[in-house]
This record gives structure tokens, sequence and C-alpha cells, in this order.
């Protein structure tokens, strides 16, 4: 198919063009998008000292305080002085940040990242809180409409059930009387 | 003074099992056995006697350095100064669950005391306490003994308390943090006898409220005096570190938390009777789990107590207070359908839905995190470490919805709220958080900490922004509460706005008081968005020596070693200049404790409400010259000021309304209702 029977790149079809040109605008929003995206994710990230301030704070001093790397304040701790010069020599080299998280983690073991990774069964970890949260809003949703279609209960000889516009009335009424 | 420890030990079990059994058994007979119930909850309240006694002899013993008694030896010396021997008893495994049974029995010496507010149901309420308290008796006297003798010649002096410990702040918080923990085990005792006994209405919620919003107190101030201790003491310059002994507090304190907003829908409304039975219990059960994870070694901490035999102990109680809830709960569930109907999701009774399925996630996102590295060990044979960087990530997002839902929440009324009215109420305090937001972008940052924040340069920043931002719109919508209710007050009665202000807390001081909750927790969680701008320095200093971070200058005058009978110290003096102002002279410690060989450091902290001047004697170079480490942090003050102001409301939420004013209808309208009675369905 040549480009110019192409129906959604036709200008004779103003329906099909105008979805196009939506298409485009789309793309280009989705582009700028990305862009920004990228520019937040590479601000300062080129700064070495940045660098090692945020890579150490992915990482667990391995002396067994339990402590994030750059936090450990022990002196005279056997590892973690180092481990950051390990790490500072690594961003001096310019290595990566997963290929210095994947040295570290070949010679000290996974628990010495502070968090868990993104891949395999460590991602269990990222997505268990998200989809409950998800299912959990589905579901108060749902029971929300249940609790919303169900019978009203039974009211006393004598008393006259209000509803719809009335009912507005004497609420606004009260929010008025109260001002609250 | 051990046998007679142990002899009333033996004593509390015996009189615990006797509460327990003969509780229940006047409860099966029912009429006719009111003198066995009786007897019952006599022996319930010997029984607080008796560990009060066990208690007691064990702090005389920690004074009189009894160091054949091999908890003494352990964990006291007779250099150590008199408060942290009276600490002793909470400082150690087998003390600090005879400190737990001593604060179970005095919460249950209350609850029988008070039982004439609703016989039956307190005396369900006491066996289930019994239960609980047979459990910890069994414990002291089976398995973690407080009064077994020193194996070995006698030693001449004890081990010592571990040096973190020697802290003012460790003598209030376990106290504060233990009253939290046990005192939940009330609310569910409520509940489970009323689930037990199908109790009709809605008064053991209002029974079991005061029970939980006093305890809930306890676990805040707790968990917070944890905090400030960890800050205050640990010397790594924060207050918070993810380890499972902190989440282990936080679980409770979440799943409470959320119960105390649930439970307005049952009084209210009838609603999520089902759910509230739940949260009671998880939170009861997330306290005892919480122990469960610390003492039994399962899951590795910093904290003490770790790689001991009661853990197994602990699985059976939890297995069989899970199993005794559920078989109750799926007996008599039906007693627990709820009534009424809801109108729209606009309304106070979906925003406490959506509150705790967000108290439920973030509980859950902790529960996850701190079992993580269990899990994958079990799943995968491999060993991952779950701290700060993942609950940032996960439990901040979700942290911020319920900031919003906090903001959001009191301008929603019950049953519907009017777009409108939202929007009206809604409006300028949404305005002022985005003027606020806007105002720290524009402004430069030499100003302050949190000045000059650029959003899209960190995510750190771009959750702090957020945070202060929502804290504020939390802050003004709470301030429009009270403004609001204050004009109505003042138009009728002539008073000033303030004196109205005041009025309208007395009148509704549990709505009230829960405002001013919020807004501590706002000004709490601007505290937190603080550690985004933390900085911190590292040098040895010798003297004359120079050190720049952020607006100070620190020069070290001097540094110095001292003796004292219980602890060696050194110390540097540095005189500190804020913008070339002297701001005077800080000393921060390192100490070398005798008895325990043990180091710890003693920071010295400079606060003020923008940032905190947090100095750290790290130890010496090899030229003998200290090591300072200085951390510059913000806004910390923030966090302790919010947890006063959130124990304040607690407190004002805890005092009775004053009685509104009686107001006489007028004729016409007392006629006109009489004529036409309506109501709303």
């Amino acid at each position: 198919m040549s480009r110019s029977s192409n129906p959604l790149s036709s200008p004779r079809t103003p329906l099909l063009a105008g979805f196009a040109r939506r298409g485009r605008l789309r793309h280009k929003t989705a582009g700028i998008v990305l862009l920004c995206l990228s520019v937040f994710a590479l601000l300062g990230a080129g700064d070495p000292a940045t660098r090692f301030n945020e890579i150490g704070h992915q990482m667990m001093c391995i002396c067994g305080c339990n402590q994030i790397l750059l936090e450990c304040n022990h002196v005279g701790c056997p590892a973690s002085d180092g481990m950051r010069n390990e790490l500072m020599a690594a961003v001096s080299r310019g290595d990566s940040d997963s290929l210095v998280e994947q040295a570290f983690v070949q010679k000290y073991g996974p628990p010495v990242l502070a968090a868990p990774t993104t891949k395999g069964f460590d991602r269990a970890a990222y997505i268990v809180p998200p989809v409950a949260l998800v299912l959990g809003f589905g579901l108060i949703l749902f029971v929300i409409r249940s609790w919303k279609n169900r019978p009203a209960p039974a009211i006393a000889d004598g008393l006259r059930p209000v509803r719809g516009a009335e009912l507005e009335q004497f609420r606004d009424q009260a929010g008025k009387d109260t001002e609250l | 003074m051990a046998v007679l420890g142990s002899f009333a030990l033996y004593l509390a079990l015996a009189l615990s099992v006797y509460c327990f059994l003969a509780g229940i058994l006047a409860l099966v007979e029912g009429a006719g056995s009111e003198r066995l119930g009786e007897t019952a909850r006599r022996a319930g309240i010997a029984t607080f006697a008796a560990v009060f006694l066990a208690s007691l002899v064990l702090v005389i013993c920690a004074f009189r350095d009894d160091f054949t008694i091999a908890y003494i030896f352990h964990h006291s010396n007779r250099d150590l100064p008199g408060p942290y021997k009276f600490a002793v008893l909470w400082s150690g495994q087998e003390g600090s669950l005879l400190f737990w049974s001593l604060l179970l029995g005095a919460y249950g010496f209350v609850l029988r005391l008070r039982y004439k507010t609703d016989p039956r149901l307190f005396a369900y309420a006491s066996v289930v306490l019994a239960g609980v308290q047979i459990f910890f008796l069994s414990l002291l006297n089976f398995a973690a003994r407080p009064f077994g003798l020193l194996e070995g010649p006698l030693r001449p002096d004890g081990s010592g308390l571990n040096p973190l410990l020697q802290y003012p702040e460790m003598v209030i918080h376990p106290p504060m943090l233990y009253l939290g923990y046990v005192g939940f085990t009330v609310p569910f005792a409520f509940a489970l006898g009323a689930l037990i006994m199908k109790y009709p209405g809605e008064k053991w919620i209002h029974i079991t409220r005061r029970w939980t919003m006093v305890t809930w107190a306890f676990l805040t101030c707790g968990v917070f005096l944890g905090a400030h201790w960890a800050y205050s003491v640990l010397g790594w310059g924060g207050y918070w570190g993810w380890d499972p002994v902190e989440n282990a507090s936080l679980m409770p304190w979440l799943t409470g938390t959320a119960f105390l907003h649930s439970v307005m829908m049952q009084e209210k409304r009838g609603m999520l009777k089902m759910w509230n039975m739940w949260l009671v219990f998880a939170t009861f059960w997330l306290a005892i789990l919480g122990t469960f994870l610390t003492r039994s070694g399962i899951i590795s901490s910093v904290h003490a107590f770790a790689q001991s035999s009661i853990g197994d102990w602990f699985a059976v109680f939890l297995i069989l207070t899970l199993a005794v809830f559920l078989f109750f709960f799926f007996k008599n569930k039906s007693h627990l359908r709820s009534e009424h109907k809801l109108e729209s999701i606009v309304s106070r009774e979906s925003s406490f839905l959506f509150n705790n399925l967000l108290f439920g996630i973030l509980c859950l996102t902790v529960l996850l995190g701190t079992w993580f590295p269990k899990i994958t060990e079990l799943v995968e044979e491999k060993k991952v470490t779950v701290s700060g960087p993942y609950y940032n990530s996960v439990a901040i997002p979700v942290a911020l919805l319920l900031l919003i839902l906090t903001a959001v929440g009191p301008l929603l009324a019950w049953r519907k709220t009017s777009l409108e009215s939202l929007k009206r109420n809604f409006l300028w305090p949404t305005i002022g958080a985005i003027v606020v937001a806007v105002f720290l972008m524009i402004t430069p940052k030499s100003w302050g900490s949190a000045f000059g924040l650029k959003p899209w340069q960190d995510i750190s920043y771009f959750y702090s922004l957020m945070a202060i931002a929502l804290s504020v719109l939390v802050t003004l919508t709470v301030a429009s509460e009270f403004y609001r209710g204050g004009r109505v007050i003042s138009k009728h009665t002539g008073q000033g706005m303030f004196a109205s202000m005041v009025q309208l807390t007395h009148r509704n001081t549990r709505r009230y008081g829960g405002y001013i909750v919020h807004f501590g927790v706002a000004v709490v969680i601007i505290g937190f968005a603080g550690a985004a701008f933390n900085l911190d320095k590292e040098a040895a200093m010798a003297n004359g020596d120079q050190m720049t971070i952020g607006p100070y200058t620190l020069i070290c005058r001097s540094y110095t070693e001292d003796d004292a009978p219980n602890y060696a110290s050194q110390w540097a003096m540095l005189d500190v200049y804020k913008n070339g102002k002297s701001m005077g002279t800080m000393t921060p410690v390192r100490r070398f404790y005798h008895a325990s060989q043990q180091t710890s450091t003693m920071p010295d902290i400079r606060s003020s409400l923008n940032e905190d001047l947090y100095l750290v004697y790290e130890g010496q170079d090899d030229k003998n010259h200290p090591v300072i480490k200085a951390h510059l942090n913000a806004l910390v003050m923030c966090i302790w000021l919010g947890v006063w102001i959130m124990l304040i409301g607690t407190v004002l939420a805890l005092v009775p309304n004053a009685p509104a004013p009686v107001r006489v209808p007028s004729p016409a309208r007392l006629k006109q209702a009489q004529a036409e009675p309506v109501t709303g369905d």
C-alpha cells in the first residue's frame, strides 16, 4: 500500500484525517512526555558525587549493623570504608548504576542491596501492594454500589419518607441553619 | 528474694487459670452462678497483685545488686545509676515479659473494677484477658524465667545494662510502647466477648473506643519516643531505620488507627461491624506477631532479644488465637450484618472505607517488607535485604494518598455531600496549598532547607513538595472547620472567635480533638519531608581545624578524655558559627562502658524549628584526632512538635463533651412538626 492510499493520511476524508491528526498529536505528546521523563531521570545523574550518594543509599553495610552503607557510623567498621572506596572508584570510572550494583552483588551477595531487585521473585515485593490497592479500590466501589442498591430500612408508622428534591431541600436548609 | 518472686509468679498463674476456668463456667451456667463469676473476677484482680509482687521483687533485686539472679547479673551492675536499675525490669527478655504481664494485669485490674458498666460483657472480656495472661505467665514460669539463678560461681559485679539503653528516654519509651501493645488486648477482649455473646447494639464499641484511644495514644507516644531515642543515641543521624522491631510497632499502630476511624461508621451508621471486628483482632494479633518476630530470631534485627527459644510459644499462641477468633467469627457472623444503606460515594462513609483501605495497604507493605527476606529465603533460598529504599518507593505514594484523604475526609458529610459544598469548602484550602507549593519552588535555596524545592531534580524532592503541600492542605481544612464552626457560635452568642472555637471544641471534643490530631499528623509529615534536604559531612579535626556544613562552620577548640565509675568518655569541644555568628559550643561524646565493654555515642544536637545541627564523635584517627560527623537535618523538630499536638488532640478527644445549650422550639414550629412528622430514608 502506497503512502497516499493510506486512508489515515488522506486529506479528503475529514473524519479519518481528524483521527490521523489526533494520532500524530498523541505521538507528539507521548514523545514530549518521554523526553521530559528522560530529562527528569537524567538530571544530575552525571555528577559523580550525586551518583555516589544515590547508589550508596541503595546499599547496605555488610558488617552486620543493618545500616545503609552511607549511614554506617562505626569507626573502625571492617566493611563500610572499603565498600565506600570501591563505590567511589566505580563511580569515578563511569560505571553504570547497574554495573556497580552487579559488581557489589557478586562480591558481597544479594543482601548488599538495600531493597529487593525488580527481577524474578523479588518483583513480588513491588507488585503485591499496588495490586492489593487496585483490588481493594475495586472492592470498595463494588461494596458502595451494593450498599447503595440496598432496600431502604422500614420506617415507623406515621412517618413519611422524604426523598429526592425534597430531601435535598431539607439538607440545604440544615446546611444554611448550621453553616457547617 | 528469688524464691518469693518465683512463688508470686506461680501463684499468679494459678489465679489466672482459675479466673479463666471459673469465668467460663459462670458464663456457661448463666443465672445462678453469680458467686462463681465473682470469685473469677476477684481471682483476676489478685493475679495483678501477684504479678505486681513479682515485678517489685525483681526491681528490689536490681537495686540490691543481687547477682545470684541470672537476669540481674546480665542486665545490671553496681555502678548503674538508680533510674536505669529500675529500667532493668524491661531491659531483657524475661524482665520485659514480666513487665508485659504486669501491664496486662493492670489493664485487667481496671477492667474488673469497672465491671458494673455491663457485668456480662465485662465477664466475657475478663475471661479473654485471663486467657492471654495465662500464656504470658506460662512463659514466665516455664520458658523465660526472670528469677532463674546464675550458674557457676557468684560474680562480684554484673555485666551491665546495654549502653544504648542507658539514656533517659529508655526509662519511658518501653513502658509507653508496652502500654500500647498490651492495651490492644482490651479492645480485643471486648470484641471477642461481644462476638461470642452476640452482644446486641453498639455499646461495646462505645466502651472499647475509649480504651482504644488511650492505648493508641500510648503506642503513638511509644513509637515516637523510640524514634527520638534512636535519633538521640544511635548516632547515625536518623530516627527511623525500618528495622523489624520498628516495623513491629508500626503495624498495630496502622490497624489501630484504621479502627479508630472505621469505628465511627459502626457507632453512627451501624456499618462495618465485621470489618471492625477484624481490625480489632488484627491490631491485637499484629502486636503479638511483632513480639514473635523480634524474639524468635526468625528475622534478623539490630535490636536485642533475637535468637531465643520462646518463638515457638508465640507461634502456638498466634495460631491458637487466630483459630479461636475464626471459630467464633464464622459461628456468629450473621450477628454482624450491617443495617444501613449507603447513599453516595461522596460521603463520610466512603472516605472511611478508602481510609481503611490505605491504612490496610500501608500495613500490608510493612508486613510484606518485614517478612520478605524470610519469604525469599524459603522460595529461592536467597537472602535479600528490605530496608529504607523499598519502603520509600512503595509506602510513600500510599501515604500521600492518605494525606489527601485526611484533608478531604473532614469536609464530607455523613450520607451524602453535594459536589457544590465540597467545592465551596475545599477551594480556599486547595488554593492555599498550591500557593505554598509554588512559593517553596520559586524561593531561593539560601532561605533555608525546605526552600528552592525543584521537584523535577529528584524524586525525593517531588515527594517532599507533595508532602508539605498536602500537609498545608490538611492544616487549612482543619482550620476552616474550626473557623466555620466558631463563626456560627460567635454569631449566636456574640462571643469572640477564639472563645467560640473553644466552646465548639468543648461541645464535640471527639470531633475537634480528632481534627487537632490530624493537624499534628500534618506537622509530623512536614518533619518527615525534611529528610530530603539532609546534609552530612565527616572529618578528622585537630585543634583549630574547621568544617563547614550548610550555613554552619565548626571549629575544633579542644578534645579530651574523661573517666567515670560507669564509663570512660572521649569528647570534642567545637565552637559553632552560623553565617559567621557565634552559636555557642557543642560537645559530642563517645563512651566506653566498663561493665559491658561496649561503646556508645552521645551526639550533641542543636535544634531549631528549621533544622538540627547533629554532631557525632565517631572515634579517633591514626593521629588521635577526633573524627566528627556532622549532620544538618531539616525540619526534624516538626516531628516531635507534631507528636505533642497529636497527643494533646487525643487527650482532648477523651474529655467528655460539654452539654449543649437547651433550646426550646417555638410553638409554631412545634405545632408544625407534630402535624407532619418526616424522616430521611
